[in-house]
């Protein structure tokens, strides 16, 4: 007896798939939140001028997804309605359970602090400059602290410095503990290495950089503004770089796995080689990632015009971050298509207007850059310069 | 008569002096039998199976899903048949074994085409690990080993987030469609607290299924682990596996 869209033998139970494209979509999410984090930290604590107008963007992008990143998990509960259980009763044993908190802290202690702290000074000034809705939002936003003397500023930024120096790890932990979620599954041969969440970290630096580098150019075209290339060229050289490592992870999975070759090998082998040829060979390494790091090594050794460069990082950030989705579906999608039997093999059918299915996820791919629209009308990055001389002589 | 507050807290005493010695007397002389309640400390359940009695009828898995109400498509239980080609151990000649389960063999196994293969039933359940690491990852709590030794799941409590349907190494768990909740082998715990043996093992023909009770120092099994060769299914995952296997072919995943 066949059953549809199974070759060989899968246990009963496993013909089904557990986890659908959202679980992919959360570590691709919170993977663009802490990439983009750890870039805006650079400038902050190892002191980059060069990517400073990107700083505030680069913020802002890590709270519009950071916000999006539990929907995912909360959709595909089987009981939503339960899921402050893991609040109430966390289970000390289980990695999933420290989600919430790790979330949590991230985003109140490190995120929403640090922005605050940035913006306040234009917070306040706008506060007092606006009329109607949005001078109440902005009142409200002050959190009632309208002192911004030099000595406050002051202390802002320092508190602001120390709020990075505590998010740099924090972002690290966000995402090298989604790693550890899939990568501490022993009964899963795909996942389960210690590197998972190493390469998590470090895919999620690529994909965040890419992402703000994208939303960086498209802010100025949008804006109308001039381009910034010394930011740009120095936030590809970081790309560059990140992607080597990243890379160097992957393949060197990748031989361990091949020259070992365990007994799951045959069974992985051959999926990578059908039914992930196409999202695993093709998307994630080749067009995902040998194509962006050709271009952005290119950039290193040879010099090419503004619009060339222009050309080139566009596309290789576009690339990358179709990359970086693909390596996310393959490590979850990927995990669950063969059998634990090592003997089979199943389908994953993607639903459209389910929970689950193709839409929700379109849905949520697209809230975060709602929210982003929405959060720099409120706190424009732009004007740092500008603001800061106006309220440095402010009240 | 009038009743002064002295006299009712003399009363109400006296009353209380009463209803406690009754109480007590109640205890002593034993109102309900105390032996016969079922006590978790007394039991660590599990089972043995002999690989050479099964004959795949799929009576476990039937009865298995009557019992259990078993939604259409899931197993809490199921029946493999392997058949292996003689492996000859040269470089790329290791054949990989032919391994079915129609329907989770709930209506048995259609005849075999080859002749003179190896082939045998792998009866599969929850191994009800005593080191499980499904239990290890659910977020909240709610999958849990009893104190008798059972892997359990509370369906008031589970969130539906599968993580531990991952986490099984031997593919036992499902999510229930109705309830959205994981479900998976209870050991017919309701049956077995009452001193019933499981739906599976009690309909098996040829007694290749036994439950047993690694507690109960009467129980089969120790005469079972003393004289045969046993084995667990995938001993390298370490799980504490309590399900016990004579006879197990080496090619059994």
């Amino acid at each position: 007896m066949m059953i549809p869209g199974v070759d060989g033998f899968m246990y009963p139970n496993e013909v089904e798939l557990q986890w659908s494209l959202l679980i992919v979509l959360y570590p691709f999410i919170t993977g663009l939140v802490a990439g983009a984090f750890i870039l805006a930290s650079l400038e902050r604590v190892f002191n980059v001028e060069a990517v400073k107008p990107t700083y505030r963007l680069a913020l802002l992008t890590a709270l519009s997804f950071m916000l999006v990143a539990p929907l995912p998990l909360q959709l595909h509960l089987g009981h939503p309605e339960r899921s402050l259980e893991m609040y109430l009763t966390p289970h000390k044993s289980s990695a999933m359970a420290m989600f919430g908190f790790v979330y949590l802290w991230y985003l109140m202690v490190v995120l929403l602090l640090e922005i605050w702290l940035e913006f306040r000074a234009e917070i306040v000034q706008l506060a007092q400059t606006t009329t109607g809705m949005r001078r109440i939002i902005y009142r409200a936003l002050t959190l009632g602290s309208m002192n911004v003397s030099p000595a406050a500023l002051r202390i802002d930024d320092k508190v602001g410095y120390a709020v990075t120096v505590i998010g740099i790890p924090s972002a690290f932990l966000l995402h090298g503990y989604v790693g550890f979620i899939f990568g501490s599954i022993k009964a899963n041969p795909w996942w389960s290495t210690p590197l998972m969440p190493i390469v998590f970290l470090f895919s999620a630096m690529v994909s965040g950089i890419a992402a703000v580098l994208l939303l960086y150019v498209a802010s100025m075209k949008v804006k109308k503004m001039a381009i910034d290339m010394r930011c740009l060229d120095t936030i590809a050289k970081y790309l560059f770089y990140t992607f080597c490592i990243d890379f160097t992870l992957e393949m060197l999975d990748l031989i361990h796995r091949t020259y070992e070759s365990d007994e799951s090998f045959r069974s992985l082998d051959f999926m990578v080689h059908t039914r992930l040829f196409f999202s695993q060979v093709v998307l994630q390494i080749c067009m995902g990632t040998l194509v962006p790091l050709f271009l952005l090594a290119a950039n290193q050794l040879w010099v090419f015009s503004e619009a060339a460069r222009r050309k080139m990082y566009v596309t290789a950030c576009s690339l990358t971050m179709i990359g970086i989705f693909a390596m996310r579906w393959n490590v979850v999608i990927g995990g669950q298509l063969f059998s634990k039997s090592f003997l089979g093999y199943t389908t994953y059918k993607m639903d459209f207007v389910t929970r689950e299915g193709l839409l929700p996820g379109i849905f949520l791919m697209l809230l975060p850059f709602a929210i982003f629209f929405v959060l720099v009308n409120l706190l424009p990055p732009w004007h740092k310069a500008k603001s800061n001389a106006t309220v440095g002589f402010g009240d | 008569m009038d009743i002064t507050r002295r006299d009712l807290f003399t009363i109400g005493g006296k009353i209380l002096v009463l209803a406690s010695v009754g109480a007590t007397l109640e205890q002593i002389v034993g109102a309900e039998p105390p032996s016969d309640a079922y006590k978790m400390a007394d039991h660590w359940w599990g089972m043995i199976i002999d690989i050479d009695k099964c004959i795949g009828c799929g009576n476990c898995v039937r009865a298995c899903s009557k019992e259990n109400n078993v939604p259409n498509g899931y197993f809490r239980t199921w029946v493999e048949r392997y058949q292996v080609e003689e492996s000859t151990g040269f470089h790329g000649e290791g054949k990989l074994p032919k391994v079915e389960s129609p329907n989770g063999a709930m209506d048995g196994f259609p005849p075999l085409t080859a002749d003179d293969i190896k082939s045998f039933f792998v009866p599969k359940l929850c191994n009800h690990c005593a080191d499980s690491p499904c239990t290890q990852v659910c977020p909240v709590g709610a999958t849990f080993i009893s104190p008798d030794g059972v892997v359990l799941v509370d369906s008031d409590y589970c969130l539906g987030c599968r993580y531990c349907v991952q986490a099984c190494p031997y593919g036992c768990r499902y999510l229930h469609p109705e309830t959205n909740t994981v479900d998976k082998c209870t050991l017919c715990y309701h049956r077995i607290t009452q001193g019933l043996t499981t739906a599976c093992c009690e309909n098996c023909p040829t007694q290749a299924r036994q439950l047993v009770d690694f507690k109960d120092p009467k129980d089969p099994v120790h005469e079972f682990l003393r004289r045969n060769k046993v084995e667990v299914l995938k001993p390298y995952m370490a799980t504490n596996a309590k399900i016990y296997y004579k006879n197990l072919d080496g090619s059994v995943r």
